[in-house]
């Protein structure tokens, strides 16, 4: 009967979920960090410093995921530098959210008046406290909106984990697919559906924080 | 070293060029019928009534909602299993297109409701009927105003594209996995596709901005252009 | 029979009342005004006229048709009713010159060539052909309603209704887009919502002065500026003469 054969093959998609949530998780971490670190450093270092990030920026944007995850998991161990698959797709993951994260983050610094830091001059606190005190909390205000398409992007991006075989959900639901090639179909639908519900709860609560956060008088669009 | 690898890539070339066609076959085929679905589903979402609109909504967040790969997943796997079955390029095509199609309905809806409704008021006060009116007012309006969005689009796209060889397609990304796998080169076979793929994303990036400035009219889309410029 | 008949106009927006019983006759090549507080329904009655907002209750007829009737064809109507926006609503992606000419290669379904040798013409006869080629953001305010006119112009209307023309101008641009108006007077029926009261002394034949809804007094210009019946008319009169300095804009 299908649906034990389904039932029976719910604790796979389970474990499936967790690994796709730590994915997500581990992924957006390093991408948040390391995309703050970025901006910050394209708007306020030293020129050249600023163009380095700028060619990461580009060429992390100009490569594909897939690509990305075959050049760390199957490239770097030829010049000896080994991660697991788990490993190398969050690398994977959260190094190209970090360039598209710092796009983000870049323009709302740009839409900070220049005044607020002159102010932040004006009561003698030098550019690391100005940044950290009065660009900081406004930017990452204005990130919000920008932040939460870039999560939802990165949750459902890590489905592409499978093509180094990470044992997330869509491996998950190959290995059912290979026990019991009839319920194919519901799997892959079973696994649509819980992708959805993650993206519209994410959106739900994030909507909730970027509301709880506005600052008045300031609004931003998200682009995909 | 260097004539080795190089001739490594001779070797290799007629093999990517091969995947190259794919993938450009597939980006431009999903872009162009994601575009005329993106059309309908915005119009629908804009001008439709409430079912037409409620059911463009529901397509739009479904799509948008789940991973490009279980889209592709339920198309190659699943539905051979009620007896509809696609080749693979066929079915990648089919998957990259109702994917593209919800994305860039939404973008397009941002633009059409971006065309003050003024316009809309000028036009029917002319004689003009809706259509006539969504046709020769909003939409020449609405596409300029989403080019930026749309060269983003594309870029996606291009990229995305190489998920179809998770379905077996032998667009670039495979044909990189197949010349690997068979000279164990990896790093250096992966950083040519790499480079590949970044130099297409700077060289349509480029073209579709000569596009847009050749279609450029004074104050229409100008704000938005310049504030994507920087990316 | 009259050109342009209003009986009996209701329009509400909720709850609110805005037009009340609103009726008057249009006469060809008649100039009229609508003066009257804001708020006070002018600009409804005008969109009611060529259904951009469709009355509650009450006629509008022209050259003897019943257009309010649901069963005629609007845009066919709207052909012959030509309308200048407050705020111009010059299509953004057209040049001036196509601006003038796209109702008729679309609505009109004339030959493109035809259409823009036409649109020429009225572009010249409100001073703009050398603008000809420039798109709306290029235009100063005056000049893109002289463009709006030129646009009603060209589809031959039988009656052009003004939405407070001027409304949305800098003052030293308003004499322009006024001369244009007046020079327009006698040649084609204008119906004109407009606070200018030199425009309205000199140019109307008749003035039709609203309030709350409905109107109040109506009558020849020289009537109505200095024989008034109703003290709530020469109040507002002179009132809104005081504000706006009629001597300046003499039109």
């Amino acid at each position: 009967m299908a649906l034990e054969t389904l039932i029976e093959s719910l604790p796979s998609l389970f474990d499936g979920l967790l690994i796709t949530l730590l994915l997500t998780a581990f992924g957006i971490l390093l991408g948040t960090t390391l995309g703050i670190v970025l901006a910050t450093g394209r708007s306020y270092a030293s020129r050249p410093l600023a163009y380095l990030i700028l060619i990461y920026e580009k060429v992390l944007r100009g490569i594909p995921l897939l690509v990305l995850f075959f050049l760390i998991y199957f490239g770097l161990p030829q010049i000896g530098i080994n991660f697991n698959a788990l490993t190398a797709a969050v690398l994977g993951l959260g190094l190209r959210s970090s360039a598209y994260q710092a796009q983000i983050y870049r323009g709302a610094i740009n839409s900070i008046p220049e005044g607020q830091i002159h102010a932040a001059y004006s009561l003698g606190m030098n550019k690391l406290k100005a940044i950290r005190h009065v660009i900081m909390p406004q930017m990452l205000r204005l990130s919000i909106p920008g932040w939460s398409n870039e999560f939802t992007i990165l949750l459902k991006d890590t489905s592409l984990a499978f093509g180094i075989g990470v044992i997330e959900l869509m491996r998950q639901g190959r290995y059912i697919q290979v026990r019991d090639p009839d319920l194919v179909l519901v799997v892959f639908l079973l696994i649509a559906l819980i992708f959805f519900l993650l993206v519209f709860t994410a959106n739900k609560i994030l909507r909730y924080v970027e509301k709880k956060y506005q600052m008045a008088g300031y609004q931003t669009e998200a682009h995909r | 070293m260097a004539t080795d690898f190089g001739s490594f890539f001779l070797n290799s070339l007629p093999n990517l060029l091969n995947g190259l066609g794919y993938t450009l076959l597939l980006t431009f085929i999903s872009i162009a019928v994601g575009f005329f679905l993106g059309i309908t589903l915005a119009l629908g979402r804009v001008y439709g009534n409430k079912i037409i609109n409620g059911f463009c909504v529901g397509y739009i967040e479904l799509i948008r909602g789940t991973p490009l790969l279980v889209q592709l997943f339920i198309i190659y796997f699943g539905l051979p299993s009620v007896g509809i079955i696609f080749s693979p390029l066929q079915a990648a095509l089919i998957g990259l297109a109702i994917n593209s199609g919800a994305y860039q309905a939404e973008y397009l809806r941002g633009s059409i409701q971006s065309v003050e409704s003024g316009q809309m008021t000028a036009a029917r006060s002319l004689g003009m009927n809706k259509l006539q009116s969504i046709r020769h007012v909003i939409l020449p309006q609405a596409l300029r105003i989403s080019i930026p969005a749309w060269s983003n689009e594309f870029i996606y796209l291009l990229q995305y594209s190489s998920i179809a060889y998770i379905i077996q397609v032998a667009e670039l990304t495979a044909e990189g996995k197949f010349i690997a796998a068979h000279t164990f080169r990896y790093l250096e076979v992966f950083a040519m596709i790499a480079v590949i793929y970044l130099v297409l994303t700077i060289v349509s990036t480029e073209i579709i901005d000569r596009i847009a400035k050749h279609l450029s009219i004074p104050g229409i889309g100008a704000a938005k252009r310049v504030s994507l410029r920087d990316i | 029979m009259a050109m342009l008949e209003v009986k009996d106009i209701y329009k509400a927006y909720g709850n609110v009342e805005v037009l009340k019983g609103v009726s008057f006759t249009m006469e060809k090549e008649e100039t009229k005004v609508i003066i009257g507080p804001s708020g006070t329904g002018k600009s409804t009655l005008l969109r009611c006229i060529n259904q951009l907002s469709l009355p509650n209750k009450g006629q509008v007829w022209l050259d003897g048709e019943e257009i309010t009737n649901p069963k005629t064809n609007i845009n066919k109507i709207r052909e012959k009713i030509g309308f200048v926006f407050q705020d111009f609503n010059l299509f953004n992606h057209l040049t001036a010159l196509r601006n003038v000419s796209i109702g008729l290669e679309k609505v009109k379904r004339i030959e493109k060539e035809a259409a823009q040798t036409r649109a020429m013409q009225e572009l010249t006869r409100v001073g703009l052909e050398a603008q000809a080629s420039q798109y709306p953001a290029q235009l100063s305010g005056g000049q893109k309603q002289r463009v709006g006119i030129a646009r009603a112009l060209a589809m031959d209307p039988d009656v052009i209704l003004f939405d407070e023309p001027t409304s949305a101008l800098d003052p030293e641009l308003i004499g322009d887009v006024l001369d244009v108006m007046k020079s327009l007077a006698g040649k084609v029926a204008m119906l004109v919502v407009t606070h200018e009261m030199g425009f309205a002394r000199n140019v109307a034949d008749e003035i039709i002065f609203m309030e709350g809804g409905v109107i109040v007094e109506q009558g020849p210009p020289k009537e109505m500026f200095t024989n008034a019946k109703l003290a709530r008319t020469r109040e507002f009169l002179g009132r809104i003469g005081a504000l706006y300095g009629e001597e300046e804009t003499g039109g």
